[in-house]
């Protein structure tokens, strides 16, 4: 599952996953929600796959992996995640507009709160390695190198899956985000 | 090949597939990619047409002339397409005619739920329902084939999930289908009440030929399992009761209008306990109750929202599933917002300054009923702003009519907002009408319009004036701005909304999303000038934030489109010098 905020490149990220799981030979279902949601607004997206897979939506305690890419949207989405589930986690803050306005707050400790209710997360500067690796915009394919490391699918099979979604012309600096992502040291 | 593909990808890959020459829409979510992706073969000629009356006509006249032709749109655009589709039924076609429409169970992305299969009940059009990609593509086909072997438009009815779901579809090669001839024939084509009536005749006797093709058509299969539990269902639906219940045993409709009545009694009376499990109406349940037979469906399901899994696990089992805590204080909510740059914000801006009753429309420009700006008052469906605006004034005269405008944007006025206009003048309404020309249809993803001056293909044609629009239709007071300058948008506000007879303003500023938008120098703020006022506050710019101290402007965010600059009376906020563009 992926969550994060309009904009951040998460329909891009669920589409080089499907890519990997159809390249697996497993049956693939994305769903993502187009519209009026992708303005700034808090968005996920469904990526499933298996020998059969029925419905398209994930729901409440069944995700295996939530792939955060803002902090806030990890514990809002966090109860999708099945008891012995994983979390990786870019830890960047984007605030909200009620937050922006002052009539709400941004709530303190949000990654201790996570880490409260699922042992198993990865915090990671995804977007200062994005930054470094010359463009902010790749930080969707630092969390994927992160994500790859921790499977049992072949490196070869992911750097496939990318260069079945991203355009030529972007390729180069998406595939140094994805090797920083994969060789990302955590604490 | 198979390619994992979107709903609506594989819906226009069937059209692709099955030879289909013509492909009309107007765009809508979630239904917008079909007709995106139509438009990238070259073999199909595409457009964006003006409203979904319109494309159905175009798809229709391309039918009667013998090219098999698909017209996609939303299910509320079905409501404006309903015109000529309720006597489609009647003519029925020459070349397939294939009708694609996307419901919205849930409301991602709509202003209400409404459930499209009872057009293909009230029309007397059969309709096909996938519930996945595969069948997306192999049930286009399939309606194609209905379509010309019954003479009758097909109904293919998606929704949110089954449209934006991407799944695995094999790939087939494009029929080489020839133009059906054209043969004059007044009785089939001429709807006048002596054919009509004829028609109408025809009508019910090829419905009885269709449903009992349904009877025996592939479309409709049962899944035999455990017998103590039937389910009859259809599209996502039955996606969520396969996950729920597992091995129990189906009926699977893949036709929902008419319904295979031999086929449903043969599969009640085999199974213990029957359901009807199906979003929102209960359209499949009340035809099966009609038909004397038991069933369980909506006491048990809600007709609001979209269906789950655990939702009919729950239902149906009685399995409750443990979750863990949810996150202890109330999160904040994080709605959309307009983007940094959006030129609507300054309309929004000024208009809660005046403390107008705004009559709003359908677009991003929806989100200026949200706060900080909450400045509308009305949004009802595509186009009604200005009727709606110029009711207000007919029900509470001049002085209500003074602080009261429509705001329309460009593309949700040649929708449906001319003729309103139209009625406005006639009428010798005083409305003021306020254009947001962003030069694109920018809520469903950036499509071109009639205002735009490019086709669906991309290639140069001929645009809209709108200020001689309104002029021709008999307007005299038309106004063109640009919405950035805040001064001179709020006197013209003024002008126009004190001034007697009808008045558009024409607000013109591209959507910051487009290429060739580009600004110039991010925005700072200079503490020694900001009196910490809070005004900029009221733009909810996302990128302008109270951090407690003082004013910031976050760098990943500006555009540096100098909105805040225009507004602040102190000057405090600037352009950074000799800095590189602010990236969107």
């Amino acid at each position: 599952m992926i969550v994060g905020v309009g904009g951040q490149g998460t329909l891009l990220a669920s589409r080089v996953l499907g890519s990997v799981g159809m390249r697996e030979g497993c049956d693939v279902k994305v769903s993502e929600i187009h519209g009026m949601s992708q303005r700034g607004g808090s968005v996920v997206t469904y990526v499933k796959m298996g020998g059969k897979v029925h419905s398209p939506v994930i729901e409440e305690g069944e995700a295996h992996i939530v792939l955060a890419f803002e902090k806030l949207e990890a514990l809002r989405w966090i109860r999708y995640l099945r008891p012995d589930g994983r979390i990786i986690l870019n830890s960047q803050r984007i605030d909200p507009l009620p937050v922006i306005l002052g009539e709400s707050r941004y709530p303190d400790g949000v990654i201790r709160e996570i880490k409260k209710r699922c042992p198993n997360v990865q915090v990671a500067d995804a977007l200062e390695t994005a930054r470094k690796c010359g463009n902010p915009k790749t930080m969707n394919v630092v969390l994927i190198g992160l994500l790859a490391r921790s499977t049992r699918i072949k490196k070869e099979t992911w750097l496939k899956a990318l260069r079945d979604v991203i355009p030529e012309r972007l390729l180069e600096v998406n595939l140094k985000a994805f090797e920083e992502g994969y060789n990302y040291s955590l604490v | 090949m198979k390619m994992l593909l979107l709903g609506n990808e594989a819906v226009a890959r069937g059209a692709y597939e099955s030879g289909a020459t013509v492909a009309t829409a107007y765009p809508g979510t979630p239904s917008t990619e079909i007709t995106e992706a139509l438009a990238r073969y070259e073999e199909i000629y595409s457009e964006w047409s003006t409203n979904e009356k319109v494309a159905l006509e175009v798809a229709a006249g391309a039918s009667f002339a013998g090219a098999r032709a698909i017209c996609s749109m939303k299910h509320v655009g079905l409501n404006v397409a309903a015109d000529p589709l309720f006597t489609l039924a009647y003519t029925g076609v020459n070349g397939g005619l294939v009708i694609a429409v996307a419901d919205d169970p849930g409301m991602h992305s709509s202003q209400n739920e409404q459930d499209s299969r009872f057009y293909a009940r009230a029309a007397r059009i059969p309709m096909l329902e996938p519930s996945d990609s595969q069948e997306c593509k192999d049930f286009v086909k399939e309606a194609f084939y209905l379509s010309e072997k019954f003479d009758t438009p097909v109904l293919v009815r998606l929704t949110t999930r089954v449209a934006h779901s991407r799944s695995m579809v094999e790939l087939g090669e494009r029929e080489d289908y020839r133009l059906k001839e054209y043969v004059k024939d007044e009785g089939k084509y001429v709807m006048m009440p002596a054919m009509a009536r004829k028609r109408h005749g025809e009508l019910e006797k090829r419905m009885a030929k269709i449903r009992e093709f349904a009877d025996e058509s592939l479309l409709n299969r049962i899944e035999w399992g455990d017998r103590s539990i039937g389910v009859i269902t259809s599209g996502v639906a039955y996606q969520y009761a396969r996950e729920a219940l597992g091995d129990v045993s189906y009926l699977k409709l893949g036709m929902v209008y008419p319904l295979p009545r031999k086929l449903i009694a043969r599969f009640a009376k085999e199974v213990e306990t029957l359901y009807v499990i199906e979003e929102l109406e209960p359209f499949i349940e009340d035809q099966v109750r009609k038909m004397g037979i038991k069933v369980i469906g909506k006491e048990l399901f809600p007709v609001v929202g979209e269906l789950s899994a655990r939702l009919i696990s729950e239902r149906v089992l009685g399995k409750k599933k443990e979750l863990m805590d949810p996150p202890l204080e109330q999160l904040p909510v994080r709605p959309p917002v307009m983007c940094p740059g959006c030129p609507h914000r300054a309309v929004f801006y000024v208009l809660k300054k005046l403390r107008f009753t705004v009559n709003g429309d359908i677009g991003c420009y929806t989100l200026g009923a949200l706060p900080p700006a909450r400045a509308m008052d009305t949004c009802l469906c595509m186009g009604a702003s200005v009727g709606m605006a110029h009711g207000m004034e007919k029900a509470r005269g001049a002085d209500f009519r003074k602080k009261t405008v429509a705001v329309i944007g460009d593309s949700t006025f040649i929708h449906s907002g001319i003729t309103p206009l139209i009625d406005l003048v006639y009428n010798k309404g005083n409305s003021t009408v306020i254009i947001l020309d962003n030069s694109i249809t920018a809520m469903t993803g950036h499509q071109h319009n009639p205002s735009t001056g490019y086709t669906i293909k991309g290639e140069p044609t001929i645009a809209v004036d709108l200020v001689k629009l309104a002029e021709a239709v008999g307007v005299k007071r038309v106004r063109l701005v640009d919405p950035f300058e805040l001064k001179e948008l709020e006197k013209i506000l003024k002008e126009e909304t004190q001034a007697d007879g009808p008045s558009v303003i024409i607000a013109k500023r591209p959507c910051a999303l487009l290429k060739q938008v580009k600004f110039g120098p991010q925005v700072t703020v200079d503490r020694s000038k900001c009196k910490y006022c809070k005004a900029c506050m009221v733009l909810g710019c996302p990128a302008i934030s109270d951090t407690g101290d003082g004013i910031k402007v976050d760098e990943a965010l500006c555009v540096g489109c100098g909105l805040c600059i225009e507004l602040c009376r102190f000057g405090a906020f600037v352009k950074k010098a000799g800095e590189k563009s602010g990236g969107a």
